[in-house]
């Protein structure tokens, strides 16, 4: 995983709650068996819009998307994460995201950042009058900034240590694994099996 | 001070506990797919890595696979690759799978039950958010994502964060005509697509303790609607009588050790659920969704609802949203709306029970002209039980296609989709823009509902039907 410590980008205001996985990547996306190339499927739906604000000029290059309430609703598919870093997303920010979908976007390095509905609100002001605002997503201070706006956010002191170094989960957890092993042999031989196949 | 039947569980598979950390819990029963799996896979290749125990895995074949033809080479060259990844990859790290044309393919949630394989105070996760399902026999699951998967494969544990608890109590008898269905999606407009965030759900109650496992496992099912992490419930006889005899099912002294463990997983008296939420079972009538998340719901009795009667405003902006994309005007009776097509199928309610309920509502009647109708058993197992008890004969005789087993229409990832501007009546899981088909507009029901839908060609429960079938069908 790459390492996460801050960045700064221009933002689309998504003023949409609810934005479920199906929307961010469309199951006909799913069936490729690479975590590239997923950015042309991104919001594939609404793009069909020219009115969508990723279809307008000034939002070119934008890396930070301001999604409303329940960001990442329904499938599991880590596609949704990748699909927003394939089109060049680092970090989402909204009130609240979908539990399943806040776990695949850290295990990923895309920041997903827990702010106050009243200050996505201002964000979306801010960038929606003018479209050249650059939004700064700082792990290290754990704090987003932009102009007339500063405001802390928290993440849970692991996930945080994990993206600033860009550690790996697995190997994390390989070094623990005389403790798997150890747990293995107590496990009650009841416990469904498998193989062989009966 | 007494644990939660979810804080048993999960403290019965702590691998490691250390301060300023995630636990580590062990994993038990690892259901695998085609869609969430072939990355995982080249991970595992990519880092040298092992799947560590071969004998907790098990994979299927469900969300790509047709349901038409399936003597035949698989039509949508992307959609083979993809099962010929899986097929691969199982052979490759000795992982046992049930391709299409086997006899225990099927929907990876019905399939994990069916055999046997999911019981009581076990962990059960799947690159799959409805592995919430599996809570209905008591074991704590959970839909993870492809990193997580392959988190599983080399490791068989993961580390996770911290869950809350909330007691969804749901006290008397439902009435006549409702089912579990109707009961999860009130629930679901009750406390939001977002209610459950972070919480693990327990179901429980008189109505609870009433319903079959295939009723339960349509209430667990759809947990992740509410935002939940999982969703469970206590074990009782009810779920070892459905065990009993499974081809996974513990066996002479593993069975009575089983289930003297079993018996212990039961929420303590003295236990505190976070939250609670309490529900009179008596009070529901058939329930069906209006707009494009299952959060959007109303009873059938009901008009659709106008945006402007919602406090909230991001609810309010939704709703407004909704009914555009839906093609539907605030204030119009549900039972007017009317529907091209009906699927009835999916982890949801693709079981044997639900495709019995759809048939005994149209013995002997026939689907609308101009309607569609879809019956896509949840396994191959489910298919033969039907065709046994002369299920598909019904189906067929009343005009609607009977299917290979599969996800088929829940999500259209295979050739079963809807056209643009095509409204149907699913007993799936999930009314979200597009997920039936580009434009195709969902409303979730419960397999009576889908039924008698069908029949009528507009929303609909079986009391609307005509006492008096027609003769010259």
């Amino acid at each position: 995983m790459e390492k996460f410590t801050t960045h700064t980008g221009r933002a689309v205001p998504l003023r949409r709650s609810n934005v479920d996985t199906d929307q961010i990547i469309p199951a006909h996306w799913l069936k490729k068996v690479t975590r590239s190339g997923f950015e042309g499927g991104l919001f594939e739906a609404w793009r069909k819009d020219p009115e969508f604000i990723l279809n307008q000029p000034e939002r070119g290059g934008a890396s930070v998307l301001v999604a409303g309430p329940e960001f990442g609703t329904g499938s599991s598919r880590e596609h949704a994460v990748w699909a927003l870093q394939n089109y060049g997303f680092q970090a989402v920010i909204s009130s609240r995201f979908a539990d399943i979908f806040r776990g695949n976007s850290l295990k990923n390095g895309l920041l997903t950042v827990v702010l106050p509905q009243e200050t996505v609100e201002r964000i979306w002001a801010l960038t929606e009058a003018d479209p050249t605002a650059e939004v700064t997503v700082d792990l290290e201070a754990r704090e987003v900034r932009a102009e007339g706006i500063a405001a802390s956010f928290e993440l849970d002191e692991n996930v945080r240590w994990r993206l600033l170094n860009g550690l790996d989960d697995i190997s994390i957890t390989l070094q623990n694994a005389d403790d798997i092993t150890a747990f293995e042999q107590t496990r009650p031989s009841f416990k469904p099996r498998t193989l062989p196949v009966l | 001070m007494g644990r939660t039947l979810a804080e048993k569980v999960w403290d019965d598979h702590v691998v490691r506990r250390a301060e300023g950390e995630p636990d580590l819990l062990y994993i038990d029963l690892h259901l695998l797919h085609e869609v969430t799996s072939p990355q995982a896979f080249d991970g595992l290749r990519l880092a040298g890595r092992t799947v560590r125990r071969t004998d907790l895995t098990i994979a299927t074949e469900d969300h790509n696979t047709p349901t038409l033809d399936i003597d035949k080479p698989i039509a949508d060259p992307v959609s083979k690759v993809q099962l010929e990844t899986l097929r691969r990859n199982a052979a490759e790290f000795g992982v046992r799978i049930h391709s299409l044309g086997d006899v225990e393919q099927g929907v990876v949630h019905v399939v994990g039950p069916q055999l046997g394989l999911t019981q009581p105070g076990t962990t059960v996760v799947c690159g799959d958010s409805h592995t919430s399902t599996h809570g209905a026999f008591g074991a704590l699951a959970f839909g993870i994502g492809t990193s997580q998967v392959e988190h599983v494969l080399a490791t068989q544990t993961l580390p996770l964060a911290p869950f809350r608890t909330m007691a969804i109590t749901v006290e008397g008898e439902l009435p006549e005509g409702v089912t579990a269905k109707d009961l999860i999606l009130a629930i679901i407009t009750r406390i939001g697509t977002g209610g459950g965030q972070g919480y693990v759900l327990e179901y429980r109650g008189s109505a609870i303790r009433g319903l079959s496992m295939e009723a339960r496992m349509t209430i667990c099912n759809m947990s992740i609607e509410a935002g939940a992490r999982a969703g469970m419930i206590a074990p009782d006889q009810t779920t070892f009588d459905y065990l009993k005899g499974r081809p996974h099912a513990p066996q002479g002294a593993d069975w009575d050790a089983a289930v003297a463990y079993w018996e212990t997983l039961v929420t303590d008296q003295d236990a505190v659920f976070d939250a609670e939420v309490v529900i009179d079972a008596d009070e529901l009538t058939p329930f069906v969704t209006w707009g494009t998340n299952p959060g959007q719901g109303a009873p059938l009795g009901a008009s659709v609802p106008d945006p402007a009667s919602f406090e909230d405003p991001s609810e309010r902006v939704a709703a407004e949203n909704a009914l555009k994309y839906m093609g539907l005007e605030a204030g119009t009776p549900l039972r007017e709306v009317k529907v091209d097509a009906v699927f009835v199928g999916s982890c949801t309610n693709g079981r044997i029970e639900d495709l019995r309920a759809a048939a005994a509502v149209l013995d002997g009647r026939r689907v609308a002209d101009g309607v569609r109708m879809l019956v896509v058993p949840g396994s191959v197992r489910v298919a033969l039980q039907a065709v046994e008890e002369g299920l598909d004969k019904v189906f067929t005789a009343a005009g609607a296609e009977w299917r290979h087993a599969g996800c088929s229409m829940c999500l259209g990832m295979n050739p079963d989709q809807l056209a643009p501007g095509e409204r149907c009546a699913s007993t799936s899981n999930r009314n979200f823009e597009g997920r039936q088909g580009k434009g195709g507009r969902t409303h979730l029901v419960s397999p009576q509902v889908a039924a008698a839908t069908a029949v009528l060609g507009r929303l609909a429960a079986p009391v609307d039907l005509s006492s008096n079938v027609a003769v010259e069908v």
